[in-house]
This record gives C-alpha cells, structure tokens and sequence, in this order.
C-alpha cells in the first residue's frame, strides 16, 4: 500500500510541481480559523467506451479528469470547495473557500501522518492500456455476429465495453495519509427482440475491478457469449410474458442480481447519515430485531475485485466488512468519518464518494445477504400462488417510511409450487422493515451479481455489488394489469 | 461567488472553443465539434436551524467530437491548459480511427445552424453572499418546524445559486454561447405521528432570484405535504381513475417524449416505432414546444448541433405530427432534424383546462398521485407500473392519504384515456403542464 500512496504522489502531484511541505501548508492554511479537521482529496479518472450498435462500432468516447477536493469540518458543518486542477493556487483558494465554515470552536490540531498497510483487493493495472483498440473493437463485433445468430427475433444488438482507471490521494489534519489505485471494467449486451408486432428488451453484463484478460484472453470468447445468450434468452422469454396480476402475494427471488431489492430495502436504511440525522425506519433501533431470525446482511468491500470492493475508502479508512444485520439483530451502521465521529461509533470504511467535486458519505460497497439453509426447489414448492422474481431494473426508496419499489425485467408466476408462465410489467412494491420481518425462507445458494450495478444517492452515482441466495418473502404487493 | 463579466467569459469560451477546433483540423479531423462549459455556484444547507454545509463549485471542461470522413471520436476532459487540449483532440482521433464508417455520422446541414441567437433573458446573478444565503435558508426550515408540532425533524433547508455557461462551435464556422443563472429554495421536514413518520418538500426554482417563490412560503408548503401524508389507510385493489399532480404529469409526458425521441426511434426501442401521422393520445391532447419563452428553464437559441430551434408542435389533437430529432437520428430514419439535439426546449400541454377540485369532482373516486418511485416504465413494451403515493379521493373529495400502491397500465391507454387536464400548471421544469386525469389505471395495494 506505501507503494500506491507513492503512485498516486506521482500521478497526482508531479505535473503542478506540488510536494509533501505544499500539502501540509494546505491543511495548515485550512486549520487556521480553528476548524476540527481538514481534508484534501487528489482525483484522477482516466474513462473510456467503446459502443457498437447496427453492426457497427460507432461510437467510442474517452475522458480524462483531474482535481482535487477540499473540506474543513468544524462540529456538525462543513465547508466544501473544489479545483479542477492540482496546482498551488487553485489549491490555495479553495482551501480559502472550505474554511469560511468555521467561525468558532475546534481546537486546529494537526496529527502527524500515519501510513498504514493494508492487504490490496485487487491490482493496480491500468485496464485502458490492457489491450488493444483493435482487439476492443474485434470483440463487440463478434459478439453483435454471435448475439444476431442465436435467433432470427433478434432486431437490434447493442454492445458496449467501459474501462476507468483512478489514482486518489486522501491528506487529512488528523493524520491520514493514504493513497487507492482502482481498475474497472464492463462489458454489456442489449437486445431488442420483435415477434408477431411485438417488441421486447433483453439485457446481460458483468465486470469488477480488474482489466480485460477477463474477456480478451480467451480465444473461444466464452465469457462475451454468455452476456449476449442471457439477454437474448430474457428477451424471448419476455415476448411470451403474459401481464402480471395485481395485489398482495408471496414472492421468491432468486439468487444473484435480485439482492438489488435488499440494497434497497434495508441498506439504505442502515447508512449512518439518515440514521445520525433521526431520518431513518431504523434509526435508534440498534440491538433491536429488525428482520427474521433468518437473515444476516453484511455489507463487504474485502471482496477480491469486485465491482463494490474498496481497498479503501474515499477518506482513507481501509475498506472492511462489517455486519449490519446478525439473525434479525441490528447490529451496525455503514460509517463515514464525520457520522461516525458524531454517533460516537467507529468508522467503516463506507465514505464515498462520486468525484473530487462531491461531499464523501456513507455508501454501500458489496451488500450481501447470506445463506440460510433451504433448498432453492423447496422454496419454490412451497408456494401455491405467488410469483417468481429473476432480474429486476433498477429500484428506488424512501428512506424515512422505508418503502421501495422494484421493477422487475424477468419474472414468472408460481402455480401450485410451479414455476409457470413469465409474466411483464410488474412493479414489487413494499416497506423495508415489513419485507425483511416477512422472510420465512432463506436458500442455500447464495450468489453475487455479475459486476454492473449502480447506486445512486443525492445525485452521486457510486459502484457497488450485490448478492442473496434463493428468498422467500410471504406478502408483498405486487403491481400489475391483471 | 465571484462576479465575473459574462461579456469576457463568452468571449473567452469562444476563444478557447476555436483554437480547439483548429487543433482539431490541424490533428487530421474532416470535421469537428467543441462544447465548452464554465460553471460556478454556491450552496447552503441549514439543518434543525444551524448551518450543515457550504459548498463552491467552480467547473470548466470540454468535450470534442471529431470525424474522420464517416467515422467518429469523442473526448472529454476538465483540464483546459494548450498540452491537455492537444492530448484530448489527439484521444478523440485515436477513437476515430477504430470506430467504423457510419454514414449518418457528421455535423448538422450548414443552412440549418442558428443565425440569429434571441436574447431570452436568461442571466441574473444573485448578489448575496454565503452568509445571506444561509440566512435565507434558516428563516425557510424555522417557516416548516415551527408549522405544526408534528414536524419533528428535518432534512433541512437549502439555499443555492449557480451560473452556467455554455459555448457550442463547429468546423462549419458555428459558434454560439448559452448563458443563464438558476437560482433555488428547497426544503424537506418529517412529520409524525402514531401512524408513523413520513416525509415531504418543496422548492422553487428561477432563473431570476427576483422570482423565487417566497421562501417562508416554500418552508410551510413542505410541513403541509409532510403533513398531509399523515394517517395512510389501505385501499382495495382495482381499476380507478388517477389524477396526476403536475409534476407527475410532466414526468408521464416525458414518457412520451422519450418514446418518440429519435434515438429509440432509430433502435425500433419505441412502443410508437412507425407512429407518425397516427393517433397517440386523446384528441384533448396537444403538445409542443417554446424554445424562446424569456427566463425559462428551458430556453435555448440553438441545439447539441448548433440548429436554430423554434416553436412547433410534436403532437397536435393526439396526432403525432413530428418525432423528436437530431441530425444523427434524422438521417438515420430519412427524416430532416427537427433542432432538437438534446431534446426538447419548454415543452407544454396545450388544452382546455379546469380547477383541480374540478379534476377531482370528474374523477369522482380515485387516486390522485403526488409521488411516483421506480423505474417500471418500459418505453419499448409501453408497459407502466410504479409505486405510488398520494390521496384517495371519494366522491369528488379527498378522503385519506395512501402509500406504498402500484399503478400499472400501458403508456398507449394512459395518453388515449386522458379526459383532462387542470389549470396548477407547474414551470419548474423543462415540461409545463398542470394535473392530468388518466381515465383507469389498475391500482394495487
């Protein structure tokens, strides 16, 4: 890890000639008016995507971005400015501006640095330079040929590669000296299949933090095909759908990706800015049974290179896996630094945050909940009418009622313990803490997504993961025509 | 924030737009487009009537597209200085010699660039500092908290202003600026009760701060809609008429918008793919667009191509008289761009409208929806079903609130089964239209 704070030094300070001594004159000009803790955040991204739509790669886009953000934090307040480039005078102002903040209090100490070792989660190749553009661009065709091939209803291909590559740099008055490297890639199909005057969607993808040998370095493209049979096969499937039936019922979620809906359901709930604020279904509930007795929810950015995995936070505190929920139990809350202090609890390592030019605060990595000990069929057998969710699209929450919604893009009415027909349009509508009190099974097979999620919260987008076994919920609405 | 001469700025932008060009053509580009972008801005947040965060921003970057003959690159970067430029234009042409040969690929029709650039009014910067603003913000939390005692807790107030600017140029010798302020009150308090905590907010939103709605009045209208949603009840599942409060109903005719945008168009990712000339809504329904309309959100003299924009209708008595097009997507379904690059500028609902107690009367029982959540809206099945929050409505008057329902229908039978529309037209947003009533929806709960 000493060696990456060395890299990021390189990458970050190098071209605006800034030192060690610039930097702690920073953090000493930012202490001055008497602030409690002062932070620099040094941010390069480099960015690139390749997309291919009609046949053809037609668009590709690269970017780079650069700068750095300041914070002074004086008791519950912050005062925040950012530069879009790392040198001293643009580092001076807004160091000026963060400050404002701060009128009284604070005692302006200043810690000496610490460098800490911490086990690396993934490597720091640089996945932009791991290929080449010819063999990027090869891949998204033969994937368009492969995906077009697999049915005559296949209309319409779009497939797309993404890589980024960012160096950070976290310098804080109370000691923190700590630099992160971090790769990640995605690859990801999408079809639009049409049959009869009918038209549906089909999409698949996978990625995490590593570089391209994850689907270039194999000759018989094993890892693209899968992708591109995936949403081909949800697009079929999707064009036999009949409309989803309307009401209360018990659901099943499958393994995998459907943990989207606990991330939603109770992982926003647990992160300790809503619940510092009192504005949380679970705040002040500590200790209290929150869920069935089957459920224990961890939230894991020691993961080896996945998507959610952090080495370390964005304020320099290694990432960690920490347990928010212990057989119903609450048992802790995701931390950033400055919750953390205010709660009087220990930070988490789940301070994020979007971009130099965003506020860090507390974020999920990879959110899992883990296996219990039923048989996925038994599950499934033992519901009489429900439905069976497979993929969903996206999800929102209120965090304040704890109701979500979720949208389903694969999913099947169960019959007399049977899956039966794919049914469309369903919305799962519900409260977190309600749902999670309704699990009354839990699988054995707990399985992560593949590597493309995103969450968004006050308008930062972050990267995380996601994984559950086989769930089943007894009563949740379900929304439909039928 | 510090006061800049915008004269200065745009001529510094169109500056620096114009030698990126150059280095674009220089570098081996046929053809090229810059966008330029410097914006600042401050905002405060007061939270249980102190002061949580300042935060200032200060942004510049740009994103070049070139072409190659047919081929395309395109690169973005926040880093302006002549060797960062240099290296930009350079990975944009890098792109473009791997990306393959799209016809359709280029920069608009040279007769079709804005001439003319209608001043709209747009600029008003707002004088006060950090600490008027965090004034401003606490009078408008206190205005919520001290409503009603069930408001027990507060997301807080904030109190922001920002300047934009925007400098668009092409190698058809094109360049054109977009400047405007966008200043805003936002606040969002929690009420309780026995039945739980719910949470709502308000805000207001101008170009002007002279037109800002009276921020004490933004502070009680976010402890009211708190309020209001106090004390839900279940309701029985079924087929109802649902009204929608003006910003839902903007977000429904974005729905449309987006299914008759060029790009889902051209994919036959649209339930309107090959709609045009057809019935798509009510005969009620007529929308189009006011790129010029002074001080609006939404205003713009020209478009992501550097197209002149003006006044039109998309869809006109529930016939879909034109899609949503940039050149792009118009070359690639045959058809002439419609300066829409980007989407739409101040689109409105155009109808005959009534009073919303009026709506409500119409509908006699049903749903009125005041909140909507998740993504269940499939532009290419037309398939809708959303979570919903809101007021029941009996015979003609609210009843109680609801929670945690679906709405489900399909786009095609929500915009035919639109009977009216109310006169609470919300300008907040780039879409102006009031409540709409929807005939049926399935609602479940």
């Amino acid at each position: 890890m000493t060696q990456l704070v060395e890299t990021a030094k390189r990458d970050l300070w190098e071209a605006g000639e800034i030192g060690e001594q610039d930097v702690s004159r920073l953090i000493g000009r930012l202490m001055h008016r008497q602030v409690d803790a002062g932070e620099l955040f040094f941010q390069q991204r480099r960015l690139e995507s390749w997309t291919l739509e009609d046949g053809i790669v037609k668009d590709g886009a690269f970017s780079v971005d650069r700068g750095v953000g300041v914070r002074a934090v004086s008791g519950e307040k912050t005062g925040f400015a950012y530069a879009d480039d790392i040198v001293l005078p643009a580092l001076g102002k807004a160091a000026d501006a963060a400050r404002t903040i701060a009128r009284t209090g604070g005692d302006g100490s200043i810690q000496a640095y610490r460098r800490r070792d911490v086990t690396p989660r993934y490597s720091d190749i640089d996945p932009l330079a791991s290929f080449s553009d010819r063999d990027k661009v090869a891949l998204l065709g033969r994937t368009d040929a492969f995906a077009r091939g697999l049915d005559p209803c296949v209309k319409q291909v779009t497939a797309r590669l993404a890589a980024s590559f960012e160096t950070n740099l976290v310098v804080g008055s109370d000691g923190t000296f700590a630099g992160d490297v971090r790769p990640l890639v995605r690859f990801d199909v999408s079809v639009i299949v049409e049959r009869d005057g009918r038209r549906e969607r089909g999409f698949a993808g996978g990625g995490g933090r590593h570089d391209f040998s994850w689907i270039l370095s194999d000759d018989a493209d094993e890892e693209t095909r899968k992708y591109a049979r995936e949403a081909v096969r949800q697009a079929l499937v999707n064009l036999d759908a009949v409309d989803a039936p309307a009401g209360s019922m018990p659901v099943v979620l499958a393994p995998g990706w459907a943990g989207v809906l606990l991330h939603e359901a109770v992982g926003h709930g647990l992160e300790g800015d809503f619940n510092r604020k009192g504005t949380s279904a679970y705040a002040g509930r500590m200790g209290e049974k929150v869920a069935s007795d089957l459920c224990t929810v961890v939230d894991d950015a020691t993961m080896e290179a996945r998507r959610g995995s952090l080495n370390l936070d964005d304020e320099g505190t290694p990432g960690q896996r920490t347990v928010l929920i212990e057989n119903g139990v609450l048992k802790g809350y995701m931390q950033d630094k400055l919750n953390a202090r205010l709660m009087q609890m220990a930070p988490t390592g789940n301070g994020r945050r979007e971009s130099y030019a965003c506020l860090p605060m507390p974020r999920m990595t990879n959110t899992l909940l883990l296996s219990g000990g039923s048989d996925p069929e038994e599950i499934i057998a033992s519901v009489g009418d429900g439905v069976y969710a497979v993929s969903f699209g996206g999800g929102q929450v209120d965090i304040t009622s704890g109701r979500f919604v979720f949208s389903a893009t694969e999913a099947y009415r169960i019959e007399n313990g049977r899956i039966a027909s794919p049914i469309r349009g369903m919305s799962l509508v519900g409260s977190g803490p309600e749902v999670m009190t309704r699990v009354s099974m839990v699988g054995n097979d707990l399985a992560l997504d593949q590597g493309i999620g995103t969450c968004g919260k006050e308008g930062q987008t972050v990267p995380v993961g996601v994984g559950q076994p086989t769930v089943k919920i007894d009563e949740i609405t379900v929304g439909g025509t039928a | 924030m510090d006061s800049v001469d915008i004269g200065d700025l745009e001529s510094d932008l169109k500056g620096l737009v114009g030698d990126i060009l150059d280095e674009a053509k220089r570098q081996g580009a046929t053809a090229a487009e810059v966008s330029v972008g410097d914006d600042e801005g401050l905002t405060v947040l007061v939270r249980q009537r102190d002061i949580e965060t300042i935060e200032f921003s200060q942004d510049r970057g740009f994103g070049i597209t070139v072409y190659v003959g047919a081929r395309k690159g395109t690169a973005t970067t926040s880093d302006s200085r002549p060797d960062a430029v240099r290296a930009t234009v350079r990975a944009a042409l890098g792109i473009a010699r791997h990306t393959e040969e799209d016809d359709c690929n280029g920069l608009a029709d040279p007769e079709r660039m804005a001439r003319h650039l209608p001043d709209l009014d747009l600029h008003h910067p707002w004088s006060a500092d950090a600490d008027a603003l965090r004034d401003l913000a606490l009078e408008t939390e206190a205005a919520a908290l001290d409503y009603d005692d069930r408001i027990v807790n507060s997301e807080g107030a904030e109190v922001s202003t920002q300047r934009s600017c925007r400098v668009y140029g092409n190698t058809h010798g094109f360049v054109g600026a977009v400047t405007g302020t966008r200043h805003g009150v936002h606040c969002a308090v929690l009420a309780s009760e026995d039945s739980g905590m719910e949470r709502d907010h308000w805000y207001s939103v101008t170009r002007d701060p002279a037109d800002l709605e009276d921020n004490v009045g933004v502070g009680r209208e976010a402890a009211k809609r708190a309020l209001a949603r106090l004390g839900t009840r279940p309701i029985k599942t079924g087929k109802w008429p649902v009204l929608f409060s003006p910003r839902m109903a903007a977000g429904l005719i974005g729905h449309l918008m987006g299914a008759i945008s060029g790009a889902a168009l051209y994919r036959r990712a649209s339930y309107l793919t090959d709609s045009l000339g057809k019935q798509v809504a009510a005969n009620a329904v007529t929308l189009s667009e006011h790129p010029h309309l002074p001080k609006a959100l939404g205003s713009a003299g020209f478009d992501g191509d550097g197209v002149a924009t003006g006044s039109k209708a998309f869809v006109q008595n529930g016939c879909l008289e034109r899609y949503v097009l940039g050149s792009y997507s118009a070359r690639r379904l045959g058809l002439e761009t419609t300066g829409n690059a980007g989407g739409v500028f101040n689109l409105r609902l155009e109808t005959d409208t009534v009073c919303p107690a009026a709506l409500m009367r119409e509908m006699g029982t049903g749903l009125v929806v005041t909140e909507l959540m998740g993504q269940g809206v499939d532009i290419v099945s037309g398939h809708y079903s959303r979570a919903a929050a809101g007021i029941w409505i009996e015979d003609g008057e609210p009843a109680y609130p609801v929670e945690k329902v679906t709405i489900a229908s399909t786009l095609d039978d929500m915009f035919h089964g639109i009977v009216a529309a109310g006169d609470d037209v919300d300008r907040r947003g780039n879409i102006h239209t009031g409540s709409i009533l929807v005939q049926s929806m399935t609602v479940a709960s």
